[in-house]
Protein backbone atom coordinates (compact mmCIF):
# COMPACT_ATOMS: atom_id res chain seq x y z
CA UNK A 1 0.00 0.00 0.00
CA UNK A 2 1.27 3.44 -0.85
CA UNK A 3 0.75 6.26 1.58
CA UNK A 4 -0.93 9.53 0.69
CA UNK A 5 0.84 12.85 1.35
CA UNK A 6 -1.58 13.54 4.21
CA UNK A 7 -0.73 10.20 5.79
CA UNK A 8 3.00 10.82 5.41
CA UNK A 9 2.52 14.22 6.99
CA UNK A 10 0.76 12.67 9.99
CA UNK A 11 3.48 10.03 10.40
CA UNK A 12 6.21 12.65 10.10
CA UNK A 13 4.55 14.89 12.69
CA UNK A 14 3.89 12.00 15.06
CA UNK A 15 7.51 10.87 14.96
CA UNK A 16 8.82 14.44 15.18
CA UNK A 17 6.63 15.26 18.17
CA UNK A 18 7.36 11.88 19.77
CA UNK A 19 11.11 12.33 19.48
CA UNK A 20 10.98 15.98 20.56
CA UNK A 21 8.84 15.08 23.58
CA UNK A 22 11.24 12.34 24.69
CA UNK A 23 14.25 14.58 24.06
CA UNK A 24 13.01 17.36 26.30
CA UNK A 25 11.82 15.17 29.14
CA UNK A 26 14.96 13.02 29.30
CA UNK A 27 17.21 15.45 31.21
CA UNK A 28 14.63 16.48 33.83
CA UNK A 29 13.33 12.89 33.92
CA UNK A 30 16.77 11.50 34.73
CA UNK A 31 17.35 14.21 37.34
CA UNK A 32 13.99 13.67 39.05
CA UNK A 33 14.30 9.86 38.97
CA UNK A 34 17.75 10.17 40.53
CA UNK A 35 16.47 12.54 43.17
CA UNK A 36 13.60 10.24 44.11
CA UNK A 37 15.77 7.12 44.01
CA UNK A 38 18.63 8.39 46.15
CA UNK A 39 17.31 10.98 48.56
CA UNK A 40 14.74 11.03 51.33
CA UNK A 41 13.22 14.40 52.02
CA UNK A 42 10.11 15.92 53.51
CA UNK A 43 7.23 16.06 51.06
CA UNK A 44 8.63 13.29 48.88
CA UNK A 45 5.16 11.74 48.66
CA UNK A 46 3.76 15.03 47.39
CA UNK A 47 6.44 15.37 44.72
CA UNK A 48 5.84 11.76 43.76
CA UNK A 49 2.11 12.43 43.50
CA UNK A 50 2.56 15.55 41.37
CA UNK A 51 4.78 13.67 38.95
CA UNK A 52 2.23 10.90 38.59
CA UNK A 53 -0.73 13.27 38.18
CA UNK A 54 -0.75 13.11 34.35
CA UNK A 55 -1.27 9.34 34.57
CA UNK A 56 -4.52 9.69 36.48
CA UNK A 57 -5.92 13.07 35.38
CA UNK A 58 -8.08 13.32 32.29
CA UNK A 59 -5.64 14.44 29.55
CA UNK A 60 -7.95 17.33 28.73
CA UNK A 61 -7.31 18.72 32.19
CA UNK A 62 -3.57 18.57 31.64
CA UNK A 63 -3.99 20.31 28.28
CA UNK A 64 -6.12 22.99 29.85
CA UNK A 65 -3.64 23.54 32.71
CA UNK A 66 -0.87 23.86 30.13
CA UNK A 67 -2.93 26.43 28.28
CA UNK A 68 -3.35 28.42 31.49
CA UNK A 69 0.36 28.21 32.31
CA UNK A 70 1.95 28.40 28.89
CA UNK A 71 -0.68 30.23 26.82
CA UNK A 72 0.25 33.70 25.65
CA UNK A 73 -1.66 35.16 28.61
CA UNK A 74 -0.37 32.46 30.94
CA UNK A 75 2.04 32.95 33.82
CA UNK A 76 5.03 31.35 32.10
CA UNK A 77 3.69 31.80 28.57
CA UNK A 78 3.51 35.57 28.70
CA UNK A 79 7.09 35.70 29.97
CA UNK A 80 8.26 33.31 27.24
CA UNK A 81 6.55 35.49 24.64
CA UNK A 82 7.86 38.83 25.89
CA UNK A 83 11.45 37.63 26.45
CA UNK A 84 11.98 35.09 23.65
CA UNK A 85 9.04 35.80 21.35
CA UNK A 86 8.04 32.16 21.78
CA UNK A 87 4.45 31.07 21.77
CA UNK A 88 3.79 27.36 22.31
CA UNK A 89 0.04 26.81 21.83
CA UNK A 90 -1.03 25.72 18.36
CA UNK A 91 2.53 24.75 17.34
CA UNK A 92 4.19 21.34 16.96
CA UNK A 93 6.58 22.37 19.75
CA UNK A 94 3.54 22.93 21.94
CA UNK A 95 2.32 19.45 21.02
CA UNK A 96 5.72 18.09 22.04
CA UNK A 97 5.42 19.87 25.38
CA UNK A 98 1.94 18.47 25.98
CA UNK A 99 2.80 14.88 25.04
CA UNK A 100 6.07 15.15 26.97
CA UNK A 101 4.20 16.11 30.14
CA UNK A 102 1.89 13.14 29.66
CA UNK A 103 4.82 10.77 29.08
CA UNK A 104 6.97 12.11 31.93
CA UNK A 105 5.67 9.83 34.73
CA UNK A 106 6.25 6.69 32.65
CA UNK A 107 9.86 7.65 32.06
CA UNK A 108 10.46 8.56 35.71
CA UNK A 109 8.85 5.38 37.03
CA UNK A 110 10.90 2.99 34.93
CA UNK A 111 14.12 4.88 35.43
CA UNK A 112 13.67 5.27 39.15
CA UNK A 113 13.25 1.53 39.65
CA UNK A 114 16.41 0.91 37.70
CA UNK A 115 18.36 3.57 39.59
CA UNK A 116 17.21 2.20 42.94
CA UNK A 117 18.60 -1.17 41.92
CA UNK A 118 22.10 0.27 41.42
CA UNK A 119 24.22 -0.65 44.44
CA UNK A 120 25.28 2.58 46.24
CA UNK A 121 28.52 0.80 47.12
CA UNK A 122 29.53 0.90 43.46
CA UNK A 123 29.06 4.66 43.48
CA UNK A 124 30.98 4.91 46.74
CA UNK A 125 33.78 2.79 45.27
CA UNK A 126 33.97 5.08 42.24
CA UNK A 127 34.18 8.18 44.41
CA UNK A 128 36.96 6.74 46.56
CA UNK A 129 38.85 6.21 43.30
CA UNK A 130 38.72 9.93 42.63
CA UNK A 131 35.58 10.37 40.52
CA UNK A 132 33.47 13.46 41.27
CA UNK A 133 29.70 13.28 41.63
CA UNK A 134 28.84 13.87 37.97
CA UNK A 135 31.56 11.52 36.84
CA UNK A 136 30.22 8.78 39.09
CA UNK A 137 26.75 9.31 37.70
CA UNK A 138 27.88 9.27 34.09
CA UNK A 139 30.27 6.32 34.33
CA UNK A 140 28.67 4.09 36.95
CA UNK A 141 25.07 4.90 37.84
CA UNK A 142 23.60 5.66 34.43
CA UNK A 143 25.30 2.80 32.53
CA UNK A 144 24.01 0.37 35.15
CA UNK A 145 20.51 1.83 34.85
CA UNK A 146 20.45 1.54 31.04
CA UNK A 147 17.73 -1.15 30.97
CA UNK A 148 15.39 1.14 32.91
CA UNK A 149 16.38 4.11 30.79
CA UNK A 150 15.57 2.19 27.62
CA UNK A 151 12.25 0.88 28.92
CA UNK A 152 11.30 4.30 30.19
CA UNK A 153 12.27 6.02 26.96
CA UNK A 154 10.32 3.60 24.79
CA UNK A 155 7.25 3.78 27.03
CA UNK A 156 7.46 7.57 26.99
CA UNK A 157 7.90 7.61 23.22
CA UNK A 158 4.91 5.33 22.71
CA UNK A 159 2.86 7.49 25.09
CA UNK A 160 3.89 10.63 23.23
CA UNK A 161 2.95 9.08 19.86
CA UNK A 162 -0.49 8.13 21.05
CA UNK A 163 -1.16 11.28 23.07
CA UNK A 164 -4.46 12.84 22.11
CA UNK A 165 -6.36 14.78 24.74
CA UNK A 166 -3.71 17.11 26.09
CA UNK A 167 -2.33 17.73 22.62
CA UNK A 168 -5.65 18.66 21.02
CA UNK A 169 -6.52 20.91 23.97
CA UNK A 170 -3.20 22.70 24.13
CA UNK A 171 -1.92 22.58 20.53
CA UNK A 172 -5.18 22.07 18.64
CA UNK A 173 -5.60 19.98 15.49
CA UNK A 174 -3.81 21.89 12.75
CA UNK A 175 -2.94 19.96 9.56
CA UNK A 176 0.80 19.98 8.92
CA UNK A 177 1.52 21.47 12.36
CA UNK A 178 -0.09 19.46 15.16
CA UNK A 179 -2.23 16.87 13.38
CA UNK A 180 -0.47 13.69 14.47
CA UNK A 181 -1.71 10.16 13.71
CA UNK A 182 -4.30 9.99 16.49
CA UNK A 183 -5.59 13.46 15.67
CA UNK A 184 -5.75 12.65 11.95
CA UNK A 185 -7.60 9.44 12.78
CA UNK A 186 -10.03 11.36 14.99
CA UNK A 187 -10.64 13.85 12.17
CA UNK A 188 -11.38 11.03 9.72
CA UNK A 189 -13.78 9.38 12.12
CA UNK A 190 -15.64 12.66 12.53
CA UNK A 191 -16.31 12.93 8.77
CA UNK A 192 -18.64 10.56 6.89
CA UNK A 193 -17.41 7.97 4.39
CA UNK A 194 -13.81 7.88 5.53
CA UNK A 195 -13.84 4.43 7.11
CA UNK A 196 -11.25 3.07 4.67
CA UNK A 197 -8.81 5.92 5.32
CA UNK A 198 -9.36 5.56 9.08
CA UNK A 199 -8.57 1.86 8.90
CA UNK A 200 -5.32 2.62 7.07
CA UNK A 201 -4.26 5.04 9.80
CA UNK A 202 -5.16 2.45 12.40
CA UNK A 203 -2.90 -0.04 10.69
CA UNK A 204 -0.06 2.48 10.45
CA UNK A 205 -0.36 3.24 14.17
CA UNK A 206 -0.22 -0.43 15.04
CA UNK A 207 2.86 -1.00 12.85
CA UNK A 208 4.75 1.92 14.38
CA UNK A 209 3.87 0.85 17.93
CA UNK A 210 4.94 -2.73 17.27
CA UNK A 211 8.21 -1.64 15.70
CA UNK A 212 9.15 0.49 18.68
CA UNK A 213 8.27 -2.31 21.10
CA UNK A 214 10.36 -4.84 19.20
CA UNK A 215 13.28 -2.42 18.96
CA UNK A 216 13.18 -1.73 22.69
CA UNK A 217 12.91 -5.40 23.56
CA UNK A 218 15.97 -6.15 21.43
CA UNK A 219 17.98 -3.31 22.95
CA UNK A 220 16.94 -4.22 26.48
CA UNK A 221 17.89 -7.85 26.00
CA UNK A 222 21.30 -6.89 24.67
CA UNK A 223 22.10 -4.58 27.58
CA UNK A 224 20.65 -6.96 30.13
CA UNK A 225 22.88 -9.74 28.89
CA UNK A 226 25.85 -7.47 29.26
CA UNK A 227 24.90 -6.35 32.76
CA UNK A 228 23.81 -9.70 34.07
CA UNK A 229 25.74 -10.76 37.10
CA UNK A 230 25.88 -14.26 38.40
CA UNK A 231 26.39 -14.43 42.10
CA UNK A 232 28.60 -16.87 43.88
CA UNK B 1 50.95 8.44 56.03
CA UNK B 2 49.58 8.42 59.58
CA UNK B 3 45.87 8.82 60.32
CA UNK B 4 44.66 10.74 63.32
CA UNK B 5 41.11 10.47 64.59
CA UNK B 6 40.37 13.26 67.00
CA UNK B 7 37.29 13.00 69.23
CA UNK B 8 34.97 11.77 66.50
CA UNK B 9 31.24 11.36 67.16
CA UNK B 10 28.56 10.06 64.85
CA UNK B 11 24.93 9.20 65.46
CA UNK B 12 22.22 7.92 63.16
CA UNK B 13 19.06 9.34 64.70
CA UNK B 14 19.00 7.81 68.19
CA UNK B 15 21.73 5.28 67.54
CA UNK B 16 25.21 6.31 68.67
CA UNK B 17 27.51 4.70 66.10
CA UNK B 18 30.80 6.31 67.12
CA UNK B 19 31.13 7.71 70.62
CA UNK B 20 33.98 10.16 71.16
CA UNK B 21 36.72 8.08 69.57
CA UNK B 22 40.32 9.27 69.39
CA UNK B 23 42.93 7.05 67.75
CA UNK B 24 46.15 7.35 65.80
CA UNK B 25 47.16 4.89 63.10
CA UNK B 26 50.89 5.01 62.58
CA UNK B 27 52.61 5.20 59.23
CA UNK B 28 52.95 1.84 57.50
CA UNK B 29 51.02 -0.08 60.14
CA UNK B 30 48.33 -2.66 59.45
CA UNK B 31 45.61 -2.20 62.05
CA UNK B 32 42.53 -4.31 62.65
CA UNK B 33 39.35 -2.62 63.89
CA UNK B 34 37.74 -5.51 65.69
CA UNK B 35 34.27 -5.61 67.16
CA UNK B 36 30.81 -7.14 66.98
CA UNK B 37 28.27 -5.81 64.49
CA UNK B 38 26.94 -2.44 65.57
CA UNK B 39 30.16 -1.57 67.38
CA UNK B 40 30.80 1.35 65.05
CA UNK B 41 33.90 -0.05 63.39
CA UNK B 42 32.59 0.21 59.84
CA UNK B 43 31.18 3.68 60.45
CA UNK B 44 34.57 4.78 61.73
CA UNK B 45 36.24 3.36 58.62
CA UNK B 46 33.74 5.15 56.37
CA UNK B 47 34.38 8.39 58.24
CA UNK B 48 38.13 8.02 57.65
CA UNK B 49 37.40 7.47 53.95
CA UNK B 50 35.02 10.42 53.74
CA UNK B 51 32.03 8.23 52.87
CA UNK B 52 30.38 9.50 56.07
CA UNK B 53 30.73 12.85 57.78
CA UNK B 54 31.35 12.88 61.54
CA UNK B 55 28.91 14.96 63.62
CA UNK B 56 31.85 16.36 65.55
CA UNK B 57 35.57 15.71 65.60
CA UNK B 58 38.35 15.87 63.04
CA UNK B 59 40.23 13.46 60.79
CA UNK B 60 43.84 14.22 59.88
CA UNK B 61 46.11 12.49 57.39
CA UNK B 62 49.72 13.12 58.32
CA UNK B 63 48.71 16.16 60.31
CA UNK B 64 46.62 17.62 57.50
CA UNK B 65 42.93 18.10 58.28
CA UNK B 66 40.87 16.15 55.73
CA UNK B 67 37.52 16.23 57.54
CA UNK B 68 35.90 18.52 55.00
CA UNK B 69 37.62 17.05 51.97
CA UNK B 70 35.31 15.18 49.58
CA UNK B 71 35.91 11.44 49.39
CA UNK B 72 37.16 11.72 45.82
CA UNK B 73 39.95 14.07 46.93
CA UNK B 74 41.21 12.14 49.96
CA UNK B 75 43.40 9.64 48.19
CA UNK B 76 42.18 6.60 50.07
CA UNK B 77 41.92 3.10 48.72
CA UNK B 78 38.72 1.45 49.91
CA UNK B 79 37.92 -2.24 49.61
CA UNK B 80 34.32 -3.27 50.25
CA UNK B 81 33.07 -6.49 51.76
CA UNK B 82 31.17 -7.49 48.65
CA UNK B 83 33.93 -6.33 46.32
CA UNK B 84 31.83 -3.58 44.66
CA UNK B 85 33.38 -4.27 41.28
CA UNK B 86 31.85 -2.37 38.37
CA UNK B 87 29.97 -5.17 36.70
CA UNK B 88 29.57 -3.36 33.38
CA UNK B 89 33.34 -3.07 32.99
CA UNK B 90 36.04 -5.66 32.38
CA UNK B 91 38.62 -6.44 35.03
CA UNK B 92 41.07 -4.21 33.17
CA UNK B 93 38.61 -1.30 33.07
CA UNK B 94 37.85 -1.76 36.76
CA UNK B 95 41.48 -1.51 37.78
CA UNK B 96 42.11 1.35 35.35
CA UNK B 97 39.07 3.32 36.55
CA UNK B 98 40.85 5.47 39.14
CA UNK B 99 43.44 6.48 36.56
CA UNK B 100 41.03 7.21 33.72
CA UNK B 101 38.86 9.56 35.81
CA UNK B 102 41.79 11.81 36.67
CA UNK B 103 41.73 15.32 35.24
CA UNK B 104 43.61 15.52 31.95
CA UNK B 105 46.60 17.29 33.48
CA UNK B 106 47.49 14.42 35.81
CA UNK B 107 46.08 11.54 33.80
CA UNK B 108 48.68 9.03 32.60
CA UNK B 109 48.76 8.17 28.90
CA UNK B 110 46.92 5.13 27.62
CA UNK B 111 50.15 3.13 27.46
CA UNK B 112 51.14 4.09 30.98
CA UNK B 113 47.73 3.11 32.28
CA UNK B 114 47.96 -0.19 30.48
CA UNK B 115 51.38 -0.96 31.92
CA UNK B 116 50.35 0.00 35.42
CA UNK B 117 47.14 -2.02 35.34
CA UNK B 118 48.92 -5.08 34.03
CA UNK B 119 51.59 -4.70 36.71
CA UNK B 120 48.91 -4.59 39.41
CA UNK B 121 47.10 -7.57 37.94
CA UNK B 122 50.38 -9.48 38.08
CA UNK B 123 50.82 -8.40 41.68
CA UNK B 124 47.47 -9.98 42.56
CA UNK B 125 48.28 -12.91 40.27
CA UNK B 126 45.30 -12.37 38.01
CA UNK B 127 46.81 -10.87 34.84
CA UNK B 128 45.07 -13.54 32.79
CA UNK B 129 41.64 -12.17 33.76
CA UNK B 130 42.14 -8.68 32.26
CA UNK B 131 39.43 -9.04 29.63
CA UNK B 132 36.90 -10.93 31.69
CA UNK B 133 33.91 -9.47 33.47
CA UNK B 134 33.63 -9.62 37.27
CA UNK B 135 30.83 -12.20 37.15
CA UNK B 136 33.22 -14.64 35.51
CA UNK B 137 35.50 -14.64 38.56
CA UNK B 138 35.30 -16.41 41.91
CA UNK B 139 34.80 -14.48 45.16
CA UNK B 140 38.45 -14.63 46.13
CA UNK B 141 39.52 -13.45 42.68
CA UNK B 142 37.04 -10.59 42.76
CA UNK B 143 38.36 -9.42 46.09
CA UNK B 144 41.92 -9.43 44.76
CA UNK B 145 40.77 -7.37 41.77
CA UNK B 146 39.04 -4.95 44.16
CA UNK B 147 42.35 -4.61 45.99
CA UNK B 148 44.27 -4.04 42.75
CA UNK B 149 41.73 -1.38 41.79
CA UNK B 150 42.18 0.39 45.12
CA UNK B 151 45.97 0.23 44.83
CA UNK B 152 45.99 1.63 41.28
CA UNK B 153 45.48 5.18 42.53
CA UNK B 154 48.47 4.82 44.86
CA UNK B 155 46.39 5.59 47.95
CA UNK B 156 47.93 7.24 50.96
CA UNK B 157 45.94 4.88 53.15
CA UNK B 158 44.24 1.60 52.41
CA UNK B 159 40.90 0.91 54.12
CA UNK B 160 39.29 -2.51 53.99
CA UNK B 161 35.75 -3.17 55.19
CA UNK B 162 35.40 -6.84 56.21
CA UNK B 163 37.43 -7.72 53.15
CA UNK B 164 37.18 -11.48 53.58
CA UNK B 165 33.73 -11.64 55.17
CA UNK B 166 31.95 -12.98 52.12
CA UNK B 167 34.43 -15.77 51.35
CA UNK B 168 34.48 -19.36 52.49
CA UNK B 169 36.86 -20.41 55.28
CA UNK B 170 39.68 -21.81 53.19
CA UNK B 171 39.85 -18.92 50.72
CA UNK B 172 39.59 -16.51 53.63
CA UNK B 173 42.60 -18.00 55.39
CA UNK B 174 44.65 -17.96 52.18
CA UNK B 175 43.70 -14.44 51.29
CA UNK B 176 44.49 -12.96 54.69
CA UNK B 177 47.97 -14.46 54.69
CA UNK B 178 48.38 -13.08 51.22
CA UNK B 179 47.24 -9.63 52.41
CA UNK B 180 49.79 -9.79 55.22
CA UNK B 181 52.61 -10.53 52.76
CA UNK B 182 51.37 -7.86 50.37
CA UNK B 183 51.36 -5.33 53.17
CA UNK B 184 54.92 -6.29 54.08
CA UNK B 185 55.86 -5.52 50.47
CA UNK B 186 54.09 -2.22 49.91
CA UNK B 187 53.84 -0.84 53.45
CA UNK B 188 50.91 1.48 52.96
CA UNK B 189 49.13 2.50 56.17
CA UNK B 190 46.17 0.12 56.29
CA UNK B 191 43.11 -0.27 58.45
CA UNK B 192 40.79 -3.21 58.10
CA UNK B 193 37.49 -3.90 59.79
CA UNK B 194 36.62 -7.38 60.96
CA UNK B 195 34.44 -9.17 63.47
CA UNK B 196 36.65 -12.26 63.31
CA UNK B 197 39.14 -12.22 66.19
CA UNK B 198 41.33 -14.88 64.64
CA UNK B 199 41.66 -12.81 61.50
CA UNK B 200 42.52 -9.69 63.49
CA UNK B 201 45.13 -11.49 65.60
CA UNK B 202 46.73 -13.23 62.65
CA UNK B 203 46.98 -10.43 60.12
CA UNK B 204 47.51 -7.18 61.96
CA UNK B 205 50.33 -5.29 63.66
CA UNK B 206 47.83 -3.79 65.98
CA UNK B 207 44.29 -4.48 67.13
CA UNK B 208 41.73 -1.91 68.17
CA UNK B 209 38.78 -3.57 69.90
CA UNK B 210 35.53 -1.64 69.62
CA UNK B 211 32.18 -2.02 71.32
CA UNK B 212 29.11 0.23 71.30
CA UNK B 213 30.93 2.99 69.46
CA UNK B 214 33.85 3.11 71.88
CA UNK B 215 37.38 1.79 71.90
CA UNK B 216 37.69 -0.96 74.51
CA UNK B 217 41.36 -1.70 73.98
CA UNK B 218 44.14 -0.75 71.63
CA UNK B 219 47.36 -2.72 71.44
CA UNK B 220 49.43 -5.41 69.74
CA UNK B 221 47.62 -8.70 69.02
CA UNK B 222 49.57 -10.35 71.81
CA UNK B 223 48.81 -7.64 74.36
CA UNK B 224 45.14 -7.68 73.54
CA UNK B 225 44.89 -11.46 73.69
CA UNK B 226 47.05 -12.04 76.75
CA UNK B 227 46.06 -8.98 78.74
CA UNK B 228 42.49 -8.05 77.92
CA UNK B 229 41.64 -4.72 79.46
CA UNK B 230 38.13 -5.67 80.52
CA UNK B 231 35.57 -8.47 80.50
CA UNK B 232 34.23 -7.45 77.10
CA UNK B 233 37.61 -7.86 75.41
CA UNK B 234 38.18 -11.11 77.28
CA UNK B 235 34.93 -12.51 76.03
CA UNK B 236 35.24 -11.19 72.52
CA UNK B 237 38.73 -12.58 71.91
CA UNK B 238 38.04 -16.26 72.02
CA UNK B 239 36.13 -18.57 74.34
CA UNK B 240 36.33 -17.95 78.01
CA UNK B 241 35.01 -19.51 81.22
CA UNK B 242 33.53 -17.37 83.89
CA UNK B 243 33.67 -18.26 87.58
CA UNK B 244 31.93 -16.46 90.40
CA UNK B 245 34.69 -15.42 92.80
CA UNK B 246 35.10 -13.87 96.22
CA UNK B 247 37.99 -11.44 96.07
CA UNK B 248 39.83 -11.08 99.34
CA UNK B 249 43.28 -9.61 100.02
CA UNK B 250 44.96 -10.51 96.76
CA UNK B 251 43.23 -13.85 96.14
CA UNK B 252 40.13 -14.91 94.25
CA UNK B 253 38.27 -17.75 95.91
CA UNK B 254 36.36 -20.06 93.60
CA UNK B 255 34.57 -22.96 95.20
CA UNK B 256 37.15 -24.39 97.56
CA UNK B 257 40.26 -23.04 95.87
CA UNK B 258 42.13 -19.75 95.81
CA UNK B 259 43.69 -18.14 92.74
CA UNK B 260 46.23 -15.33 92.96
CA UNK B 261 44.82 -11.87 92.17
CA UNK B 262 47.59 -9.58 93.39
CA UNK B 263 46.06 -6.47 91.82
CA UNK B 264 43.29 -6.69 94.43
CA UNK B 265 45.45 -6.76 97.54
CA UNK B 266 43.26 -4.14 99.24
CA UNK B 267 39.87 -5.67 98.49
CA UNK B 268 38.02 -7.45 101.23
CA UNK B 269 35.28 -10.00 100.56
CA UNK B 270 34.20 -8.43 97.33
CA UNK B 271 32.22 -10.23 94.71
CA UNK B 272 33.97 -10.59 91.32
CA UNK B 273 34.37 -12.76 88.24
CA UNK B 274 37.38 -14.85 87.30
CA UNK B 275 37.98 -15.37 83.57
CA UNK B 276 39.84 -18.46 82.43
CA UNK B 277 40.48 -19.54 78.83
CA UNK B 278 39.67 -23.19 77.94
CA UNK B 279 43.31 -24.06 77.21
CA UNK B 280 44.29 -22.64 80.60
CA UNK B 281 42.29 -25.22 82.46
CA UNK B 282 44.16 -28.32 83.51
CA UNK B 283 42.11 -31.53 83.73
CA UNK B 284 42.89 -34.49 86.00
CA UNK B 285 41.29 -37.87 86.39
CA UNK B 286 42.18 -38.04 90.10
CA UNK B 287 42.59 -35.41 92.74
CA UNK B 288 46.31 -34.79 92.23
CA UNK B 289 46.22 -31.22 93.46
CA UNK B 290 44.78 -29.77 96.57
CA UNK B 291 43.57 -26.72 94.64
CA UNK B 292 41.52 -28.51 92.00
CA UNK B 293 37.74 -28.39 91.69
CA UNK B 294 35.65 -31.56 91.45
CA UNK B 295 33.78 -31.79 88.17
CA UNK B 296 31.94 -34.18 85.91
CA UNK B 297 32.55 -34.65 82.19
CA UNK B 298 29.32 -33.82 80.36
CA UNK B 299 30.45 -33.75 76.75
CA UNK B 300 33.56 -34.74 74.82
CA UNK B 301 34.19 -33.44 71.30
CA UNK B 302 37.27 -34.25 69.31
CA UNK B 303 38.22 -31.41 66.98
CA UNK B 304 41.17 -32.48 64.88
CA UNK B 305 44.24 -32.68 67.11
CA UNK B 306 42.45 -31.19 70.14
CA UNK B 307 39.76 -32.42 72.50
CA UNK B 308 37.17 -30.11 73.96
CA UNK B 309 35.50 -31.06 77.20
CA UNK B 310 32.43 -29.58 78.75
CA UNK B 311 32.40 -30.11 82.48
CA UNK B 312 29.95 -29.42 85.21
CA UNK B 313 31.23 -28.00 88.46
CA UNK B 314 29.49 -26.40 91.41
CA UNK B 315 31.82 -23.40 91.17
CA UNK B 316 30.31 -22.18 87.90
CA UNK B 317 26.72 -21.69 86.76
CA UNK B 318 27.56 -22.52 83.19
CA UNK B 319 29.39 -25.59 81.90
CA UNK B 320 33.15 -25.17 82.01
CA UNK B 321 34.96 -25.58 78.69
CA UNK B 322 38.42 -27.09 78.71
CA UNK B 323 40.65 -27.79 75.76
CA UNK B 324 43.57 -30.22 75.75
CA UNK B 325 45.73 -32.09 73.25
CA UNK B 326 44.43 -35.46 72.16
CA UNK B 327 47.36 -37.45 73.59
CA UNK B 328 46.85 -35.82 76.99
CA UNK B 329 43.15 -36.65 76.87
CA UNK B 330 43.94 -40.29 76.01
CA UNK B 331 46.43 -40.55 78.89
CA UNK B 332 43.74 -39.36 81.31
CA UNK B 333 41.39 -42.13 80.31
CA UNK B 334 38.31 -39.93 80.77
CA UNK B 335 35.02 -40.38 78.98
CA UNK B 336 31.57 -38.87 79.01
CA UNK B 337 30.10 -39.12 82.51
CA UNK B 338 33.46 -39.58 84.30
CA UNK B 339 34.35 -37.68 87.42
CA UNK B 340 37.29 -35.33 86.97
CA UNK B 341 39.19 -32.50 88.65
CA UNK B 342 39.92 -29.16 87.05
CA UNK B 343 42.45 -26.51 87.94
CA UNK B 344 42.68 -23.02 86.39
CA UNK B 345 46.31 -22.33 85.50
CA UNK B 346 45.85 -18.68 84.86
CA UNK B 347 42.97 -16.35 85.47
CA UNK B 348 42.09 -12.72 85.31
CA UNK B 349 39.69 -11.32 87.89
CA UNK B 350 37.38 -8.38 87.28
CA UNK B 351 35.12 -6.71 89.80
CA UNK B 352 31.63 -5.83 88.50
CA UNK B 353 32.26 -2.09 88.74
CA UNK B 354 35.79 -2.33 87.33
CA UNK B 355 35.05 -0.23 84.29
CA UNK B 356 33.64 2.55 86.36
CA UNK B 357 36.71 2.49 88.62
CA UNK B 358 39.12 2.49 85.68
CA UNK B 359 37.20 5.01 83.62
Amino acid sequence: MTLSPAEWEAIRLSLLIGFAAVAWILPPGIAVAWWLARYDFKGKAIVDGLIHLPLVLPPVVVGYLLLIALGRQGVIGSWLYSVFGVSLPFTWQGAAVASGVMAFPLLVRALRLSLEAVDPKLEAAASTLGAGRLRVFATITLPLAIPGLLTGTVLAFARALSEFGATITFASNIPGETRTLPLALYTLIQSAGQEGAAARLCLISIVIALMSLIASEWLARRTRLRLQERDG
Amino acid sequence: MSIEIDRVNKRFRDFVAVDDVSLTFREGELTALLGPSGSGKTTLLRIIAGLEQPDTGRIRFHGEDTTDLHVSKRGVGFVFQHYALFKHMTVFQNVAYGLTVRPRATRPTKDEIKQKVMRLLELVQLDWTAHRYPHQLSGGQRQRIALARALAVEPKVLLLDEPFGALDAKVRAELRRWLRRLHDDIHVTSVFVTHDQEEALEVSDRVVVMNKGRVEQDGSPEEVYDHPANPFVYRFLGNVNLFEARVHQGSAHIGGIALPAPEYADQRNEHGHAYVRPHEIEVFARQEHADALPAKVELVSVVGPAVRLELHTDASDALVHAELPKHRYRALGLSQGSDAWIRPLHSRVFLPDERVLNG
